[in-house]
């Protein structure tokens, strides 16, 4: 019956002569697919870019700050301010080499650098060579700051990758000297970063030449990589021992919540891996209602399509149509104007949902929408389904009414 | 042809039950015309119903062409309807999108004879209604002794060995009552044995042979001329 060529020329025919009932059930399961895929789209977008902001910087990392003392302790009045040195870091490195796989030193200042007529004032990042991977600063041309550049307390610099357009315009800044201060620095790498414009316009130089410029051995902030394979409560616990022990170092009272301060890319890692299963929480929501409110409109748009054709089914049987033949009519039909128009819908969803691109980006911060192709066939498939059973059940009961009852004048 | 045995039937009424056909015996031979005639409430469009195995009975018994025709289910029952009868209702009951053509054809697809036969023996009847021009139109462009001549030629089609035709021309006015009684008449002479149910005794006079029905028994059981 289904490959019979005479009973699809049949439907055709139905399907010819009732325009605006195919219309409307075509309709409702294109539109059902379209917004599905589109939402859908929109929220696997949205929680790209998510995750994209929030893997800008390294994860499993520990920032130490010295701060002021607000707790008198062992002799020491508050309000002291508390400075780090390399020897500090030494330290921590030995006491807790079970556990991290670096400390990298970081120290900020501004200043003004010249190349030529051209000057201009940027952020100076002093820095051991692991906040390469910290910071996942990525080498365009050139080199990063290595061990020697430390040991032996190279003026090298490496640039960010607007500094090198300010400064060098169209030249290559590789291998030349920018100046600052009476020093001239060997510009030995050029970097971008994924943070934005302003990450690239920082400049990276080996900490111990900054320190032996200010003649010190102070360290700003500490970077401390843990484990990756730590999970989020190992590194809590971590957190608290190296605050207890740089406390202790630095004689700092335990009580004291100020003397130097500790955040864990932990802590945001976890809160964004929160966020964004709520975030795949809602958009499954979204993506199920409109595929359960799809299904509805399919089964009402059947039910009303069979009711309308009662009184042909019962005409059909008078003239010796039998039950099964009407059911399959019914069934054939529907199922190939859904699975036409679902197709369709399919088709338009996914155009639309390349077209946006990242058109989005800037205003709803959704990036690139898609959707797995498995995932859009499935729910064409669950529509098409849904929409045959709909048709089904109430073509079977229409089937089953006494011709008598079917032609019955209303 | 048909052969009907202390026939009863009743519908179930709230508690109780109407009953509607009290015993009927009837006897219809091959080739005739008969009419049904009885008010409403007769039980005429209940035996009816019943001859054209549109509705199942009680007690007795229903041959039809020397098969016993008792508790079918839908499907043998749809297959004795495209055998054995043609229908002809009062609001003719054409598929509105179909056109004439499409409409007498119908039976014939239900027969699983090929398109160019249908189309071809489609033609034949619509011609024998004389509405050969009208093959294209839709039953909405039609007029109702056109429409009911395109229902005749559809019960036709299928070469049923029993016409049933219920209130043919309630609907119609007297004059074009009579061209589609006319019609009946004709194809009754080719051979066809047909009954017509109706309340118009003008109507009845028309036929062979004239069955009333009253309170659900046979009153009368007559022969015209």
């Amino acid at each position: 019956m289904i490959f019979n060529k005479d009973s699809w020329k049949e439907i055709f025919d139905t399907i010819k002569k009732n325009k605006l009932r195919t219309f409307l059930s075509g309709f409702t399961v294109a539109l059902g697919i379209l917004i599905f895929i589109i939402l859908f789209g929109l929220g696997n977008g949205l929680q790209s870019s998510f995750s994209m902001f929030f893997t800008d910087d390294q994860v499993n990392t520990i920032r130490i700050y010295p701060s002021t003392t607000t707790v008198p302790y062992r002799g020491y009045e508050s309000n002291r301010r508390i400075k780090f040195t390399n020897d500090d870091v030494k330290k921590i490195k030995e006491n807790f080499k079970e556990k991290i796989e670096d400390i990298v030193i970081r120290n900020s200042y501004y200043t003004q650098f010249s190349y030529k007529q051209r000057a201009n004032s940027y952020r100076v990042r002093a820095v051991s060579p692991g906040h390469k991977e910290a910071e996942k600063t990525i080498i365009m041309k050139g080199r990063y700051l290595h061990e020697g550049d430390i040991l032996n307390k190279k003026k090298h610099v490496v640039i960010g990758r607007l500094v090198e357009e300010d400064l060098f315009q169209k030249e290559n800044g590789l291998g030349k000297y920018i100046h600052e201060n009476g020093n001239s620095w060997r510009v030995v790498g050029v970097f971008q970063d994924e943070g934005g414009d302003r990450e690239e316009r920082n400049l990276y130089v080996p900490y111990t030449t900054e320190q032996r410029i200010r003649n010190n051995d102070e360290v700003d902030q500490m970077i401390v990589i843990y484990d990756k394979k730590m999970s989020y409560k190992q590194s809590l616990i971590l957190e608290n021992e190296l605050d207890a022990y740089v406390k202790n170092m630095k004689i700092i009272s335990p009580k004291d919540n100020r003397g130097i301060y500790l955040s864990n890319t932990g802590e945001e890692q976890e809160n964004s891996r929160q966020f964004a299963s709520v975030l795949q929480i809602i958009i499954s929501f979204i993506g199920i209602g409109t595929l359960v409110a799809g299904v509805i409109g399919i089964s009402n748009i059947m039910v009303f399509v069979v009711k309308e054709r009662t009184k042909e089914i019962g005409i059909r049987k008078a003239i010796g149509a039998s039950p099964r033949s009407i059911i399959s009519m019914i069934l054939q039909e529907s199922i190939f104007i859904t699975m036409i128009s679902g197709y369709a819908g399919l088709v338009i969803a996914i155009l639309i949902l390349n077209s946006i691109g990242d058109s989005l980006m800037e205003k709803y911060f959704i990036s690139s929408p898609y959707i797995e192709t498995s995932n859009a066939i499935w729910a064409t498939i669950i529509l098409i389904f849904f929409g045959a059973l709909a048709g089904y059940l109430p073509a079977r009961k229409a089937a089953k009414i006494k011709p008598i009852v079917a032609l019955r004048d209303k | 042809m048909i052969e009907i045995n202390e026939l009863n039937k009743s519908y179930p009424i709230g508690q109780g039950s109407l009953h509607v056909l009290k015993g009927i015996n009837l006897k219809i031979n091959e080739g005739e015309l008969v009419a049904i005639m009885g008010s409403s409430g007769s039980g005429k469009s209940t035996l009816l119903n019943i001859i054209g195995m549109l509705d199942n009975y009680d007690s007795g018994s229903y041959k039809l062409d020397n098969v016993p025709i008792k508790d079918l289910d839908e499907t043998k029952a749809a297959k004795y309807r495209n055998k054995f009868l043609g229908f002809v209702f009062q609001s003719f009951n054409l598929i509105n999108y179909k056109t004439a053509l499409e409409n007498i054809a119908l039976p014939l697809y239900y027969q699983g004879i090929s398109r160019a036969e249908r189309q071809k023996t489609a033609i034949e009847y619509l011609e024998k209604v004389g509405l050969a021009d009208w093959a294209e139109h839709l039953p909405s462009e039609l007029s109702g002794g056109q429409k009911q001549r395109i229902a005749i030629a559809r019960a036709l089609a299928s070469q049923p060995k029993v016409l049933l035709a219920d209130e043919p021309t309630g609907a119609l006015d007297s004059t074009t009552s009579e061209e589609v009684m006319d019609l009946i008449k004709q194809i009754n002479r080719e051979g066809k044995t047909i009954l017509v149910v109706t309340h118009e005794q003008d109507i009845a006079n028309m036929c062979k042979r004239i069955i009333t029905l009253k309170d659900g028994i046979i009153m009368t059981d007559v022969k015209t001329k």
